[in-house]
């Protein structure tokens, strides 16, 4: 089976006015790890949780392993693994009792011990779920997604709040999960996870998706390689700019919080003739650093906005 | 914690399972009502409202309204001349055991009748007569004026024409406690359906946890049956205590049949469960869920004869007393367990019950939202 999450044009309005999702098409592959990325309120939860059949669509077409949820939810139930973006799960219940709780629903879970073992909960295992850290109740959100052995994973922001360490930890039980044939929808706003974690993405807004394909081709066509930023003496206004557009190899300028930046190919080119125009100018230059460019650049020369604002 | 630390590499993550085990029809049922008896059972509060309030209120109810031994009524008289004559003449008057009298000034006396600690306040009018001060919508206040005056009248020379004579009854069956404890038990069948399903309910919901549970394969008819089964294991609990505390404490006699009275608190525990789904079907929030059933049981709590019958109110209001699910349930129950009446006999009853709770139930199904 090639395709096996897709949706036509999905639109969802709440309360007839408030237009979470706005004409939205995807086709998710067969072992795939596809991400949604998209800033607060851009729509992300509306479209899983669509897909995963918990709301009704204002518009649009849903099919999942080539079902629809009208006509056989029974049975997509089974195969789906779903994490929800907030679930608080009874507090006074230990995780092995909430694993096993959620195993019974299915017809062949997988072994609760194992999923506490692969999660590793397993010394946690007789613990009140009110009394585990935030990182291990993420972990055991994803293990009631995982007990049910799905054919395919929906995670709503399942490292958000996460240390580092806990997200890589996360990140890899996710890998394994594709690994053994598995498929994976994941919302996220981490420009970091979507990059490393994701085969393929889409960039959502305001209802939309903006830009889709693999992290690395989205740099490439939208964020140049490169990114220069540069702060000169005295106010850089819009006739600096148009200098600044016009050095060599410069795709795009815009400025951020004081500072200049340039999407660039070949930063050997345009660094020397960048030094050049600022002594042209008898400026000095304050600041200058290079970087690769990231999916952050990609969203904010889409949108013009941060995808945080922090 | 050292495991956590060690880096997880993803060949290792998943090792060969262990064989699935399958699951049956019932697996999700027995799991789910398994880990709602374990939260209950790890709930404190739960355990205090649920088995040790309603004893501690039948007690502090029973112990204030107990009968006062041979129907003592309390009187004063009012200080100065005669007042010691009106306490010598009860004192040697046939009613001298029934009536306790004090003497004191006119403002301590007639405080001590307004606060009703006495019945009664007798003042000498200092010509050998007296005047009564009496509260005729107090009803020991009215019987005992008759008493006093009857003590005073035969102590100053009257002759009845008639020899009569009283026998007092406080036998177990006719006392306050033996009507409270039934209205009690009631009260808390329809307290423990409405919290512990309506209000449950709207907590799980707005926890987001009813949407994950029906985003698995779970059937959301087990969910509700073991939410519902979870409550009658624990309505028999405490059908039990009650009545247990009832005829240990107070000896009160239970006539009707334990299977009786068990079925007609499993009929109530299901019809008020059907109440408290429908009050739980659309409230996102616990805070409008705790308004909403308060708004729906205080007529009950006022109406359905729980601490009083329900025969005072006026007549014109006595259908839509009867109509309502709690007073079917409080007489059914009084019916049962002081009278032995059988199941058969409360068919009219039981019917209101089922209606109330089926007609809750199938627009509940209409209305429910799991999300
Ligand atoms: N139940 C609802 N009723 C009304 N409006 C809603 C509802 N749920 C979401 N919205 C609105 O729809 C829009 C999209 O919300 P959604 O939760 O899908 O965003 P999101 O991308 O998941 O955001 P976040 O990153 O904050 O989780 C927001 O503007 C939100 O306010
Ligand atoms: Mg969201």
């Amino acid at each position: 089976m090639g395709t096996v999450i897709q949706c036509r044009d999905l639109r969802k309005t709440y309360d007839g006015r408030v237009e979470a999702v706005r004409g939205l098409s995807l086709a998710i592959e067969t072992g795939e790890c596809f991400g949604l990325l998209g800033p607060n309120g851009a729509g992300k939860t509306t479209t899983i949780e669509i897909l995963e059949g918990l709301l009704e669509p204002t518009g649009g077409q849903v099919s999942i392993l080539g079902h629809t949820w009208q006509e056989n939810a029974r049975e997509l139930r089974e195969w789906l693994g779903i994490s929800l973006q907030e679930t608080r799960l009874s507090e006074k219940l230990t995780v092995r009792e909430t694993i096993e709780l959620f195993a019974s629903f299915y017809r062949e879970p997988r072994c609760s011990g194992d999923v506490l073992e692969q999660m590793q909960l397993s010394e946690k295992g007789d613990t009140w779920v009110g009394k585990l850290s935030g990182g291990q109740r993420q972990r055991l959100a994803v293990a009631t997604a995982l007990v049910g052995n799905p054919k395919i994973l929906f995670l709503d922001e399942p490292t958000t709040g996460l240390d580092p360490q806990s997200r890589r930890q996360l990140w890899d039980i996710i890998r394994a999960f594709q690994q053994s044939g598995g498929t994976v929808l994941l919302t996220t706003h981490y420009m970091d996870e979507a990059e490393r974690l994701c085969d393929r993405l889409a960039i959502v807004d305001y209802g939309k998706i903006i830009a889709e394909g693999t992290p690395a081709d989205l740099i490439e066509r939208l964020g140049g390689h490169h990114v220069v930023e540069f702060a000169v003496s005295g106010n850089s206004n819009g006739t600096a700019l148009e200098v600044w557009r016009g050095l060599p190899g410069v795709e795009s300028v815009r400025t951020d919080d004081g500072l200049v930046c340039l999407h660039v190919h070949e930063p050997h080119l345009t660094i020397p003739a960048l030094l050049d125009a600022v002594d042209k100018q008898h400026e000095q230059l304050l600041h200058l650093t290079t970087r690769q460019a990231s999916l952050e650049d990609v969203f904010v020369r889409l949108t013009g906005r941060h995808l945080r604002e922090e | 914690m050292a495991v956590s630390e060690q880096p997880v590499h993803p060949a290792e993550v998943r090792k060969p399972d262990t064989p699935a085990p399958r699951n049956g029809r019932w697996s999700g049922y027995t799991h789910l009502l398994m880990a709602r008896m374990k939260e209950l059972q790890r709930e404190p509060e739960v355990i205090f409202w649920v088995f040790v309030f309603p004893l501690l209120l039948a007690l502090g109810l029973g112990i204030a309204f107990r009968n006062k031994p041979a129907d003592v009524t309390s009187i004063v008289i009012v200080a100065g001349p005669g007042a010691e004559d009106a306490l010598a003449m009860i004192r040697r008057s046939p009613q001298k055991d029934s009536i306790h009298a004090d003497v004191l000034d006119q403002a301590k006396a007639l405080q001590g009748f307004r606060l009703g600690k006495y019945d009664l306040a007798v003042e000498p009018d200092g010509r050998g007569g007296f005047r009564y001060h009496y509260d005729p919508s107090r009803q020991e206040s009215v019987l005992s004026r008759a008493e006093v005056d009857d003590a005073l009248q035969i102590a100053a020379g009257r002759k009845d024409p008639l020899p009569t004579s009283g026998v007092s009854s406080s036998e177990p069956g006719s006392r306050y406690i033996d009507f409270l404890i039934p209205g009690l038990l009631g009260m808390n069948i329809m307290n423990a359906a409405m919290w512990g399903i309506g209000f449950a309910l709207v907590e799980m919901r707005q926890r987001k946890l009813l949407k994950r549970f029906v985003a698995t394969p779970m059937r959301r008819s087990d969910f509700l049956l073991a939410l519902t089964s979870s409550r009658l294991v624990l309505m028999l609990t405490e059908v039990g205590l009650l009545l247990g505390f009832g005829a240990l404490i107070f000896q009160m006699r239970i006539l009707g049949s334990l299977v009786s009275i068990l079925l007609l608190g499993a009929v109530g525990a299901i019809s008020f469960g059907g109440l408290g789904l429908l009050t739980a079907s659309r409230a996102q929030k616990i805070e409008s869920a705790s308004g909403l059933i308060n708004v729906v049981m205080m007529p009950m709590w006022v109406f359905s004869g729980v601490f009083f019958s329900y025969e005072r109110f006026p007549a014109l209001l006595q259908p839509f007393i009867k109509a309502l699910p709690l007073t079917a349930l409080n007489d059914a129950l009084r019916a049962t367990i002081l009278q032995g009446a059988s199941l058969g006999s409360q068919a009219g009853r039981l019917l209101i019950l089922v209606l109330w709770g089926g007609i809750s139930f199938l627009l509940a199904l209409r209305l429910f939202r799991w999300t």
